[in-house]
């Protein structure tokens, strides 16, 4: 009998030193800025990355209790493996396959954003996930509905407690979870990247294309984050299309300052993984890179908004031969990052 | 029965009392250093008529009518002025209040730890100051929480809440379900300008005085009148806009909306 006891008492000791031995080893789930990379704007001392914060945004960032029916999550229209976009379609879907009113953007390097959606129009990370759990054609669910959700789930208090130190879930920290979760999605190591840091070399294909990027692209995809986070019409016609039941068009950032100067305008996509976010466009409308390139070259349309670098020497578009479209393409594949679209710490848990 | 009656006798002193005292107390000067509280009341019409949902109402100026069946909007940075000219700025996270007219229980407040002083002017917003729509997320609590009790006054896809939101049905709506709908917001923009519906309202009090002092609290009576959110500067006709949100002709609106607003009475505690 007291040999069981202290078998036990050993056992439990085991255990205890076990568990606490795997929480040390854990690697420390840490914001780090990319060397190569310009400061964050993300103001991380109101919420700092930690382990529990992070994986239980990731739960939450897999998990359809935040829509309405429990059909849709954020993971629904962001793929991890595809640069956490949706494949498929050039409008995104939502709950009961409604149709969105545009093509959902990567979620990829958060903390150098400023403003979000194709339009800008939420200005903070941490407000960001109330648009598309609100909004009727993605998840479709109140707010208060979610957290009350959360409150009455088996394990979600615990998780709470875990990552903020207390279990009453309010709207602060499950917003802050979620942010914490997206704000480790960080691609900066692509073949580009180790190329700049002077790992490896690329090819004279690939760097032919990236002497064209600089001269023909970069003043607006510009720098490290390949996007100068500004809003532009980029000549796209402008078409008309029936958004559930509604005659509509998309005003782009107009919809966010209503000044029409902006019509037509909108963000300026980063470049990074931009081979595995197809299709493109804020409506998805062209499947290819090479679409893509064609419209720069010869589809570009005038109107009154349309950004000043498109109409230049009274020539629409950006004059491009198919064998620079072909080195551009080459160039534009070395941004795909396979170690951000399969690290295991992004993935569905 | 004995107990009966000396309750009752006890009773009869209390009021005595009570009434005596009232009658001797005069109205003590104001002590600066003494705090009392403040009462706003908010009451709704239309004209002159009692405002309630499911009421059908026509307006005069333009003959046409309608039913309410929602009506919220946010009173916040609340400030005091004595006749002396002192003002009292309510601590701004204390400055705060949905009045939804759907629960009765939000028409009133009432502000603590005000100086004492005879007052006789007041000034609030209509809506959420610019700063506190640009504010993070842990900053927007109580009468402010997205998820509480400003769930529906915020627009998520346009980072901001929504001031003033004013429903229900009207013959001439020309929407397919015969709503008018009034969401009224913006706070200037963030990056780049946009509309700004942010108003404050100013009242004198004239000669009138709300007199707080500890213990005593008196009550500023609002009267709303819902027929100046149509006949104002502009003439809001339902059936050229059942439908206002986030679009320029909302600043019409703000612009009639403030003059909704005026000082009906005052409860002086003595």
């Amino acid at each position: 009998m007291k040999n069981l006891k202290k078998t036990l008492l050993g056992l439990l000791l085991g255990v205890f030193l076990l568990s606490c031995q795997k929480h040390d080893t854990d690697p420390a789930i840490r914001f780090a800025k990319p060397t190569h990379f310009p400061e964050p704007v993300y103001d991380f001392s109101l919420n700092p990355v930690t382990n529990d914060g992070f994986k239980l945004g990731r739960k939450l960032f897999f998990d359809g209790i935040l829509s309405r029916d429990g059909s849709v999550s954020c993971g629904s229209c962001h793929v991890p493996t595809s640069a956490f976009t949706q494949h498929g379609h050039d409008l995104s879907h939502g709950i009961d396959d409604k149709l969105t009113l545009r093509n959902s953007l990567p979620i990829m390097n958060l903390a150098w954003k400023r403003e979000f959606f194709w339009d800008g129009g939420v200005f903070d990370l941490d407000l960001f996930a109330l648009a598309p759990i609100e909004a009727h054609n993605e998840m479709d669910e109140k707010i208060s509905n979610v957290l009350q959700k959360l409150r009455n789930h088996p394990e979600y208090p615990r998780l709470f407690q875990k990552a903020f130190g207390t279990s009453e879930i309010t709207l602060s920290n499950f917003l802050k979870a979620l942010s914490q979760f997206q704000l480790m999605a960080i691609s900066a190591n692509s073949r580009y990247d180790k190329y700049k840091r002077g790992e490896i070399s690329l090819s004279d294909q690939e760097l032919a294309g990236l002497q064209i990027f600089q001269e023909k692209c970069a003043s607006c995809h510009k720098g490290e984050l390949f996007t100068d986070m500004s809003y532009r019409n980029n000549g796209l016609a402008v078409r008309r299309f029936r958004l559930n039941g509604v005659d509509t068009i998309d005003i782009g950032r107009e919809r966010i300052t209503l000044n029409p100067t902006d019509a037509s305008k909108f963000h300026v996509p980063s470049l990074r993984n931009v081979e595995i976010t197809r299709p493109y466009m804020h409506d998805g409308r062209f499947r290819t890179l090479q679409q893509v390139l064609d419209h720069y070259d010869s589809g570009v349309q005038d109107s009154p908004t349309l950004d000043p670098l498109l109409k230049q020497n009274n020539r629409l578009g950006i004059p491009l031969s198919q064998d620079e479209k072909d080195k551009l393409i080459a160039f534009l594949r070395t941004l795909t990052d396979e170690d951000f679209i399969r690290n295991p710490l992004l993935q569905e848990p | 029965m004995n107990r009966f009656f000396s309750k009752l006798a006890f009773l009869a002193l209390v009021i005595g009392f009570v009434a005596c005292k009232k009658k001797h107390d005069h109205d003590p000067a104001p002590n600066s250093n003494m705090k009392g509280s403040i009462e706003f009341e908010f009451e709704h019409f239309v004209g002159t008529q009692a405002f309630s949902f499911g009421t059908s109402y026509t307006n005069p100026a333009t003959g046409e009518s309608f039913t309410p069946s929602m009506l919220r909007y946010f009173i916040s940075n609340i400030e005091l002025k004595t006749s002396a000219g002192v003002s009292y700025v309510v601590p701004q996270e204390q400055s705060y209040f949905l009045i939804d007219h759907e629960k009765p229980e939000t028409l009133k407040f009432v502000i603590n730890d005000v100086p004492e002083g005879d007052y006789n002017e007041v000034s609030f917003i209509i809506g959420v100051d610019s700063l506190r729509n640009t504010k993070p997320i842990s900053e927007r609590t109580g009468n402010l929480d997205i998820a509480g009790v400003a769930q529906g006054m915020y627009w998520s896809w346009n980072s901001g809440y929504i001031f003033v939101k004013f429903e229900g049905t009207s013959p001439q709506s020309t929407a397919t379900d015969g709503k008018f709908r009034y969401h009224i917001g913006g706070f200037g923009g963030y990056s780049s300008p946009a509309i700004n519906c942010i108003r404050k309202k100013t009242i004198n009090f004239g000669m009138d005085k709300a007199k707080v002092r500890n213990g005593k609290t008196p009550t500023l009576h609002f009267a709303v009148d819902l027929l100046k959110f149509f006949n104002g500067t502009t003439q809001l006709k339902i059936a050229n806009n059942d439908t206002v949100m986030f679009n320029p002709f909302a600043v019409n609106i703000a612009n009639n909306y403030v003059e909704m607003f005026s000082l009906d009475h005052i409860h002086n505690a003595y």
